[in-house]
């Protein structure tokens, strides 16, 4: 196999005093859409904060492109490839979907999809451009977070459960996105609480408890595993 | 004699524009506290004193280099932004992590510091600023005389508002602003350099604050107490506009202005205290301001 896009090894963080990752050891190879799993609090969203630079207090190696994340200040993290979907999605009131969309810097030479291309894909969005980004109903600031990352030209999508609260027909439709943007090659690190979902996206899986990787697994074992994911997730 | 609710309305206007230059004023200089407050929760107390150095940039390039009102209405909001854009890299920088309450010890500190040192030198009488020819002079209205140099002062400081206004609203850069105003971190982590935001916001509100200030040298007198007697007035605007609202701000200025000077032409005695009443009512009724968002 290649070389990983996205490497972590040992990887500790702290919010503060509290010391949430214990040494977590992922891969992500290119093209791959790679999905977290484990139950609340046992660190899958701060290993994307981490990633990112966000959580600034965090030890051990992360590379993207066999580049060290580590020494990054956390506004040129972004530049490097990496576009991040956090759970919260982050729309901003005062600014309309299209500024929204507009917001995060290319990050790429050849950059990314342009806007009418992803109006393509996300109709919904053409239509409310210039209503303000909280306006929009949660599925719809869900796809414009999605959206205003594809623009830029990254490499590497990190999704923080994004079907969190939404109708089953808005998951579907995030979920055909997906599939869209990985047959047009693009890495996906996902957090994801919903099983169902995930196994239609991912290729392998990463199982997290307590702050570390406890299991690793293609999409082939999922069935098999199923009795004992059921178990440690709680689901 | 034409008279307005009892009173010559020569007097009623004149007390109007005295409203509205005043107001015009408290409009810059809150817009300015406005923006630094919405980017960087700092309370910049040094805004007075920022208003003070830009008269006194003004002031100083015409008696030691001969240098008029024109290029000093640029000069001195640049001197004034470049010393802001300083003091936040190497001080104010350091406080964001902290209590906000530094922010403002340091901005307060600050401000006593630059004031105390004009007041070494130049004392506290005024200095005169001559206003360049163009500008001298009145025109008759017709009902009124309307010295021309606040004529200008009124126009300009409408177009500096609405400019800066449109800035924050329209441009790409505004967006970034807007977004960093609501969740700096996450701007950050898309890409965007948001300390350098931040500096350059600082610098920005501080040239607004430099630009008052060189626009009021001809109208009010050159005196380092200049700005600690008129920002106190400009914190009452912002609070009644709504920390951290820009149109807040620029309306609020304007409208509190202008109800000093009708105050002046009603009831003088109270035309001290008015904007203070105004303040105390808001609070009580409308605690985020006029434009505030309730949070």
């Amino acid at each position: 196999m290649s070389e990983p896009l996205l490497s972590l090894s040992d990887l500790h963080a702290w919010y503060g005093e509290s010391h949430v990752l214990h040494g977590v050891d992922l891969d992500v190879f290119p093209g791959e859409t790679v999905t977290l799993l484990g139950r609340n609090g046992v660190g899958k969203t701060t290993t994307l904060r981490a990633i990112m630079g966000i959580i600034r207090r965090r030890t051990g190696r992360i590379t993207f492109g066999g580049k060290d994340l580590m020494r990054l200040p956390l506004h040129r993290t972004a530049h490097q490839g990496i576009g991040f979907v956090p759970e919260e999605r982050g729309i901003f009131a005062t600014l309309s979907v299209e500024e929204n969309l507009l917001l995060p810097p290319v990050v790429s030479k050849e950059g990314g999809m342009g806007l009418e291309e992803i109006f393509d894909l996300f109709p919904n969005l053409k239509e409310r451009r210039n209503s303000s980004g909280t306006k929009l109903s949660g599925g719809e600031q869900q796809m414009l977070a999605i959206a205003r990352m594809l623009r830029t030209g990254v490499r590497l999508l990190l999704l923080d459960e994004p079907t969190e609260g939404l109708a089953p027909v808005i998951v579907q439709r995030i979920g055909e996105v997906l599939r869209e943007l990985k047959k047009r090659g693009m890495t996906v690190l996902l957090v994801e609480q919903n099983f169902h979902f995930a196994r239609r996206i991912a290729d392998r899986f990463y199982l997290m408890e307590n702050g570390r990787v406890t299991a690793s697994f293609p999409v082939s074992e999922l069935d098999r595993r199923r009795e004992a994911l059921h178990e440690t997730l709680g689901v | 004699m034409t008279m307005i609710f009892g009173i010559p309305v020569q007097a009623f206007m004149g007390q109007l524009l005295v409203g509205l230059i005043n107001g015009s004023f408290y409009a810059m200089l809150s817009l300015g506290l406005a923006i630094i407050f919405g980017m960087l929760r700092i309370i910049n107390f040094a805004h007075g004193a920022q208003y003070m150095l830009g008269a006194f940039v003004g002031y100083l390039l015409l008696t030691h280099f001969g240098i008029g009102y024109w290029p000093a209405l640029i000069l001195a909001p640049l001197i004034v932004g470049i010393t802001g854009m300083i003091i936040e890299r190497l001080a104010l920088s350091r406080l964001y992590d902290l209590d906000h309450l530094y922010g403002l010890l340091f901005t307060f500190g600050l401000a006593l510091v630059i004031e105390g040192v004009f007041r070494y030198y130049y004392g506290v009488s005024g200095q005169a600023y001559t206003p360049p020819p163009a500008l001298t002079g009145a025109v008759n209205l017709g009902f009124m005389f309307l010295p021309v140099y606040r004529g200008w002062a009124v126009i300009a400081s409408l177009v500096v508002c609405l400019g800066t206004w449109l800035l924050i609203e329209k441009t790409k850069l505004g967006s970034y602003l807007r977004a960093a105003t609501e969740n700096p971190t996450l701007v950050q982590a898309f890409g965007v350099n948001v300390p350098l935001l931040l500096t350059l916001t600082y610098g920005i509100g501080a040239a607004l604050a430099g630009l008052a200030g060189i626009m009021a040298a001809p109208v009010y007198q050159v005196s380092p107490l200049m700005g600690s007697n008129l920002i106190i007035i400009v914190f009452a605007v912002v609070v009644v506009g709504g920390m951290g609202s820009i149109l807040g701000a620029i309306v609020t200025g304007y409208l509190l202005g202008l109800a000093e000077g009708l105050t002046k032409v009603f009831y003088p005695e109270a035309s001290n205290i008015v904007i203070f009443v105004i303040m105390a009512i808001v609070l009580l009724v409308r605690p985020a301001g006029l434009f505030g968002k309730d949070a």
